[in-house]
């Protein structure tokens, strides 16, 4: 996908496009080891072997919680059966595009990670739920699926024991929240992409009502290289409690906009200035938004940019590493539109279940309309920070929550800008 | 109603005329999911459905509702929350560009734009010849190459990156001369 020459700072994971070619072929990525770890897990390991290396690995779901794969598994209810995997490729949150290019250019260890997840489960049913405008890559997932099956590494009785498992692709219909996992799950019984209540949480009550472990794309391809070389190596790249590498989702104001495959705990000036290659035009940067549109507003001082991007460090700057889609911002930018188009955006993908985030967004579209046309009074800045707080703490799921984050952080942080929109 | 899966062969032949067309493509579609969770081929369904004409009438509804055994007004609420699919005949390619928060710092609204003022309509407008609308539409997961837009017929979804407003012209032209030619492949909505 990116044509940027660069040293990759520590060996590919995720991206080993970048370093083998055509390792979308079946023939090429066997020949690198692929279904190798898929193999061992089926034939030398017990299923519960597996979660207990996928938690001495420390990794961290990528999707932008970044709760505890391997704990995550083992919530998983034995008394309740059967059991599903559902791989979330619904990847839509503005900023991000690294499931994307993983499921594109290196498939089939997408593929090898949902098949060792659903052993360690003891699942034979596991769907990939791809937004629908990955139609493409649907097709060329069930064509990868056929492929593996032919080759006995999909299918019944794998590697003559008595495993068998199915991987199915399901498309969705253009709805960002069906990337929340309850959600997601209603999406797949053919109702409307509406978050459930919890608890239960999927590994109780899942997909049709049976246990089920939601993974995104990026944390299931992991998974090959961490039954290969052990947990306790994956364990040592990144920091202690951010282990592993993350693809950052780099775009906005820089030179070489793309995907960063980097150990979790670089800095934001490495991502956004040595590999990014800088802001364009000799602009300043202003603003970084590091998990999409669901981001706080960080100041990019230089405190800001040296911070290095893992779970625990960037919440000392107000915000959330999330899916590390970091939007960088030039001095250009007037922060009430920003937050205007943040809020259009959650607007329209409010699922409309609860009150505070369909009636909130709805009316911060229009209040943010206002102040950024120049029309607003210093009342509408304090109705805006109102409706924004009333919505707080009240939605069943995280997009009302995450709407109102770039709205009052952006009020607190950037008050000239909101004093230069409003009227006197 | 059916319940058994082998029953699902039969009774999908005779329905007219979706299921007569597809009758293949709806049983590989239901054999995706457990028989007793037909409800679940129904955005699988619905996105067969828009292949033709890029839009599902109430007929169409009811059938695949007949399918799965849910009433066609639960086929009408998934029609109306998911953005990909229509009630209502539009143009034959829909062109469909992010102007979200990353593609907009690179100039994604402008784009749009002097695309419709080119093309001579607003943004959700059709053009005269019912060929081409284009829309505004939410985050692509491309937004390290934009400006860029996918077209969506009901044959497929294409992504088209970096574009420029000229390219994209040229690109609706060839549309264009595409669906005149092929025989068949553009029918009037009824």
């Amino acid at each position: 996908m990116s044509d940027i020459k660069r040293e990759p700072p520590t060996e590919y994971i995720l991206l080993r496009h970048h370093e083998i070619a055509n390792i979308d072929r079946l023939d090429i990525y066997r020949k690198h080891g692929g279904f190798d770890a898929f193999q061992q897990t089926v034939t030398n390991m017990q299923p519960d072997e597996v979660t207990t290396e996928v938690k001495i690995s420390g990794l961290r779901g990528r999707g932008g919680a970044g709760f505890p794969t391997g704990l995550k598994w083992s919530f998983v209810d034995q008394h309740n059966w059967p059991h599903y995997v559902v791989a979330n490729a619904d990847e839509s949150e503005p900023g991000t595009f690294k499931d994307r290019e993983i499921m594109e250019m290196n498939p089939l260890q997408f593929l090898e990670g949902v098949a060792i997840c659903a052993y360690a489960i003891q699942a034979k049913t596991a769907y990939v739920y791809l937004r629908g405008e990955f139609w493409d890559i649907a097709e060329s997932l069930d064509r990868h699926i056929s492929e593996l099956e032919a080759a006995g590494l999909l299918g019944e009785n794998l590697f003559g024991t008595l495993y068998s498992l199915r991987i199915i692709t399901h498309l969705g219909a253009g709805a960002y929240i069906c990337g929340e996992e309850t959600a997601l799950l209603e999406s797949m019984e053919g109702k409307l992409g509406q978050p459930r209540m919890r608890p239960p949480f999927p590994p109780s009550y899942g997909l049709y009502g049976k246990p089920t472990v939601v993974n995104n794309v990026e944390t299931l391809t992991n998974l090959p290289s961490i039954i290969t070389h052990g947990g306790e190596w994956y364990s040592k790249i990144g920091t202690e409690k951010s282990t592993g590498n993350k693809v950052f989702s780099l775009s906005g104001h820089v030179e070489r906009p793309g995907n960063y495959e980097l150990p979790l705990g670089t800095t934001f000036r490495e991502l956004i200035f040595e590999q990014g290659g800088g802001i364009p035009n000799g602009r300043g940067i202003k603003a970084i938004m590091p998990a999409g549109a669901s981001s706080s507003l960080i100041v990019a001082t230089e405190e800001a940019l040296d911070t290095p991007m893992d779970y625990e460090s960037v919440p000392n700057l107000g915000a959330e590493l999330g899916s590390a889609s970091v939007i960088v911002v030039d001095d250009s930018v007037s922060i009430p539109w920003l937050i205007n188009k943040t809020i259009h955006f959650f607007k329209h993908e409010s699922c409309g279940k609860c009150t505070p985030c369909r009636e909130g967004n709805y009316w911060m579209v229009h209040l943010t309309e206002r102040i950024d046309s120049g029309q607003a009074s210093a009342e509408d800045v304090e109705l805006l920070r109102d409706v924004a707080e009333q919505i707080k703490g009240k939605c069943l799921c995280a997009l009302g929550e995450f709407s109102i984050e770039a709205v009052l952080s952006g009020i607190e942080r950037f008050p000239a800008d909101f004093n230069q929109t409003v009227a006197d | 109603m059916m319940n058994a899966s082998e029953g699902a062969n039969e009774y999908v032949k005779s329905l007219t005329p979706l299921a007569s067309k597809y009758a293949a493509e709806i049983e590989a579609i239901l054999a995706k999911y457990p028989p007793e969770e037909r409800r679940s081929a129904v955005m699988p369904l619905l996105h067969l459905a828009q292949r033709e004409r890029m839009y599902v009438d109430r007929e169409t509804m009811g059938e695949i509702g007949e399918i799965l055994g849910i009433s066609s007004t639960e086929v009408a609420s998934i029609v109306g929350f998911y953005t990909l699919y229509y009630d209502k005949p539009g143009g034959k390619y829909h062109v469909q560009v992010c102007t979200d928060l990353p593609c907009a710092l690179r100039g994604a609204d402008k784009f749009l734009q002097e695309l419709c003022e080119r093309l001579g309509i607003s943004p959700g407008e059709t053009t005269e010849d019912g060929l081409v609308t284009v829309e505004e539409v939410m985050c692509l997961a491309a937004c390290d190459k934009a400006p860029m837009f996918q077209v969506h017929s009901g044959q497929g979804l294409s992504y088209h990156e970096t574009q420029t407003v000229e390219n994209a012209l040229k690109l609706i032209d060839e549309l264009r001369t595409m669906a005149k030619r092929g025989p068949g492949h553009y029918e009037s909505a009824e």
